[in-house]
């Protein structure tokens, strides 16, 4: 029993199919470059691109649903604010007109009372004056009765001239 | 989910595909020897088997060969055509014919003086052009699916194949060409990552050739590897060949090591690959036909089942090697050809690359 293990025509190159061999992988080559590898590539990257394209859409819808969700979030709190801005001002407002009313009612009341307090005095000042002057006129009015009374004589008038004219000389 | 059944059946369909390829392969391997009549001799048969052939010889017997046309060039008879079964008599012996002889699976010339250069379309060459005539098919078709349905999922053969082109686009050819280049190697890459695999498949089929398993082969595979180098190779490329920077000046003239080193590393490369193709595709036949040879040698039935269970643990082994290998070539392709157009800023990144490569 005979073993060839290792043949040298194993590990000899042969011309003919090295030949054969180059022309069929550059025909190859050049078939697939053009028919196949080109298309497939250019599908390939095509399609990523589109997939990116529409991923990235998708991350800028979302930022853009956050953006508005925060805006929409900011116009609440603005409007929150504004209307607890708007009550408050309302509270301090009718606080306002409240302490202005009573402010102007009691300065009201105060001038009720200071002009009261001042007709009554005038009305005082009038009421005695009349009586002052009615007494006076009675007085006046009396004293003449008396005097006509008194000087009714002659006698009684010379006296009383006789009096004056003794409080002159002693003047 | 999705992921593991497709995964479960694929595994699934090669273990079918290994374990019909090794009862069939059992099948031939049981012809060949039987019809010997003489003593078995599994050197010769696995050579037999691996070598290159003027026919491709499906069975013994009648009709179970497929002759293919011999070319030959000689300078004083110009071209010859003429087919194989020409050597072979009515009872399949072998005759002489037209000044040619057989010689243990070779053609020779009669005559020791003339010269001639031998073109024939040998079972290589012709299972050579039937992968490639699937290659074509197969990636042309998927071509105008893209072209038909662009921008959508992908569907059948199409999403098969997809992963393995964007494998090479994305794991190959950028990190190892960079960004900004790759695009101009891309259908070589690809061409040269199919083409071994899809011969490399090819090549388990039980009777098939042994097209990437083949010096000759893989010696054009790293030629044209070497020319696309040579041809792309920048400044950057051969200053670091003749004149290394941060290398003692002594080194590159009055005892010039380096650039000797790095010259013979021009050609060292492609060589690596042509020789580790072919030695793997190679190694992987000699051992599923030498497990094989075993039930022969015993000439017993016991050895059978044995065989055929590392056979078939060989085989499926070799799946994995046909498409590892095309992965390897493609990939150290690749490197070579990013350390060839690399720009020289990153001398350290280089370096990095070629070492890698080395290992």
């Amino acid at each position: 029993m005979k073993f060839t293990i290792l043949d040298v025509a194993l590990v000899t190159p042969e011309i003919g199919l090295i030949f054969w061999m180059t022309l069929t992988f550059l025909i190859v080559l050049f078939l697939l470059k053009k028919f196949a590898w080109t298309p497939i590539m250019q599908a390939l990257k095509d399609r990523e691109e589109t997939i990116e394209g529409a991923l990235s859409q998708a991350q800028k819808a979302k930022e853009e649903i956050a953006n508005l969700k925060s805006q929409n979030e900011q116009l609440l709190k603005e409007a929150r604010m504004e209307r607890d801005k708007i009550i408050s001002d309302a509270n301090t407002a009718s606080k306002q007109i409240i302490e202005k009313a009573q402010e102007e009612a009691k300065v009201q009341a105060n001038k009720i009372v200071k002009d009261a307090k001042n007709s009554i005095e005038a009305e005082k000042k009038a009421a005695l004056t009349e009586v002052k002057n009615l007494v006076a006129e009675l007085s006046i009015d009396i004293s003449e009765k008396i005097l006509r009374e008194k000087l009714s004589d002659d006698k009684s008038q010379e006296a009383l001239v006789g009096k004056y004219l003794k409080d002159l000389n002693v003047n | 989910m999705m992921a593991i059944e497709r995964f479960n059946k694929i595994f699934k369909g090669i273990t079918i595909y290994g374990i019909v390829l090794v009862c069939l392969f059992g099948a031939f391997s049981n012809a060949s020897a039987a019809d010997t009549g003489e003593g078995f001799d599994p050197g010769e048969m696995i050579m037999h088997h691996i070598n290159d052939s003027y026919e491709w010889e499906f069975w013994h017997g009648p009709y179970g060969t497929l002759h293919l046309p011999v070319i030959f060039y000689s300078a004083d008879r110009g071209l010859e055509i003429f087919s194989s079964s020409r050597f072979f008599n009515d009872e399949g012996k072998a005759v002489e014919y037209n000044g040619y002889f057989y010689d243990h699976g070779k053609l020779k010339v009669l005559d020791e003086e003339r010269n001639i250069y031998d073109f024939s379309i040998t079972k290589n060459v012709f299972s050579m052009f039937i992968s490639v005539a699937l290659l074509l098919i197969l990636f042309i078709s998927i071509a105008n699916k893209y072209k038909k349905n662009p921008n959508s999922a992908p569907k059948g053969i199409q999403s098969a194949l997809e992963p393995f082109i964007l494998f090479v686009r994305d794991d190959i050819a950028i990190p190892n060409i960079g960004e900004k280049k790759y695009k101009k190697f891309m259908p070589f890459l690809l061409t040269l990552f199919f083409f071994i695999w899809i011969n490399n498949l090819l090549g388990l089929l039980p009777g098939a050739a042994n097209v990437t398993g083949n010096i000759s082969v893989t010696l054009a595979l790293s030629a044209m590897i070497l020319i696309i180098i040579l041809f792309n190779a920048n400044k950057h490329y051969w200053q670091h060949i003749f004149n290394m920077p941060g290398v003692p000046w002594w080194l590159k003239t009055v005892l010039p090591i380096i650039p000797i080193v790095e010259f013979i590393g021009i050609f060292t490369k492609p060589f690596s690959l042509m020789i580790r193709l072919f030695a793997n595709i190679t190694a992987g036949h000699i051992i599923i036909l030498s497990l094989f040879s075993l039930i022969f040698l015993f000439e017993s039935f016991a050895v059978g089942p044995l065989s055929v269970g590392f056979a078939l643990f060989m085989n499926l082994l070799e799946l994995l090697i046909a498409l590892l290998q095309a992965f390897i070539f493609t990939l150290l392709s690749a490197m070579y050809i990013g350390g060839a157009v690399e720009e020289g800023h990153h001398h350290e990144e280089g370096h990095a690359d070629v070492k890698k490569a080395h290992v």
